[in-house]
């Protein structure tokens, strides 16, 4: 016989409890875990999702603009729009000072695009760990 | 802000390096666990960029 499910131990947390650390986490990479006193894992996290991002800036990679139209553009585009601005602070300074990079043809470009959403998409990672430590899941 | 211009190997172990870290960060609990995951991670990166660049090599006759 399975056991049943608490229902009191599986409902979500408070929202006050977790939503500061989730939204510093987004704003500044790694910024949720100094919050909740890892600030190693903290450290690092920003380290490789700064990285990834200055790669990308470096590489002339292009930020994405949501578009609408078949299924396929949609979801890339907004999906990579998504990505980009998971990056949270290096997006928004990116953006607010004037980064403008065609997308043009070319491998270097290329890698730089995709380096600029894995960075969103790593940060994404760390909101969930930050999400998790937040709400005891974690330790 | 200088201009990088990497092969795509270079690129890719890059990418490989930097996810396989936070892979191992965010998934494991202890130092040693963490550790040897990030290099798990990141040796079968480098085992699937060489896999599948060989098959494209083979496969574009």
């Amino acid at each position: 016989m399975g056991e049943k499910a608490n229902p009191e131990s599986e409902a979500t947390p408070p929202v006050h409890k977790w939503a500061p650390a989730v939204v510093l986490a987004w704003l500044i990479p790694g910024g949720g875990h100094f919050l909740l006193r890892r600030p190693g894992r903290g450290g690092l996290i920003a380290a490789c999702v700064g990285a990834m991002f200055l790669l990308g800036l470096m590489m002339r990679g292009a930020l994405f603009q949501p578009q609408t139209g078949d299924l396929l553009t949609t979801v890339i585009y907004c999906g990579g729009f998504f990505g980009n601005l998971m990056s949270g602070i290096f997006y928004l300074l990116t953006v607010w000072l004037g980064y403008s990079q065609p997308d043009v043809a070319g491998h270097v470009h290329d890698y730089g695009t995709k380096f600029l959403v894995a960075a969103g998409l790593l940060n994404v990672l760390g909101m969930v760990d930050a999400f998790e430590i937040a709400t005891g899941k974690k330790d | 802000m200088p201009r990088m211009n990497l092969s795509h190997f270079e690129a890719a172990a890059l990418f490989a390096f930097f996810t396989s870290i936070l892979l191992g960060i965010i998934t494991k609990r202890t130092d040693r666990e963490r550790v040897r995951y990030a290099v798990y991670c990141f040796v079968c990166f480098i085992a699937a960029i060489f896999g599948l660049s060989w098959l494209m090599y083979l496969g574009h006759g």
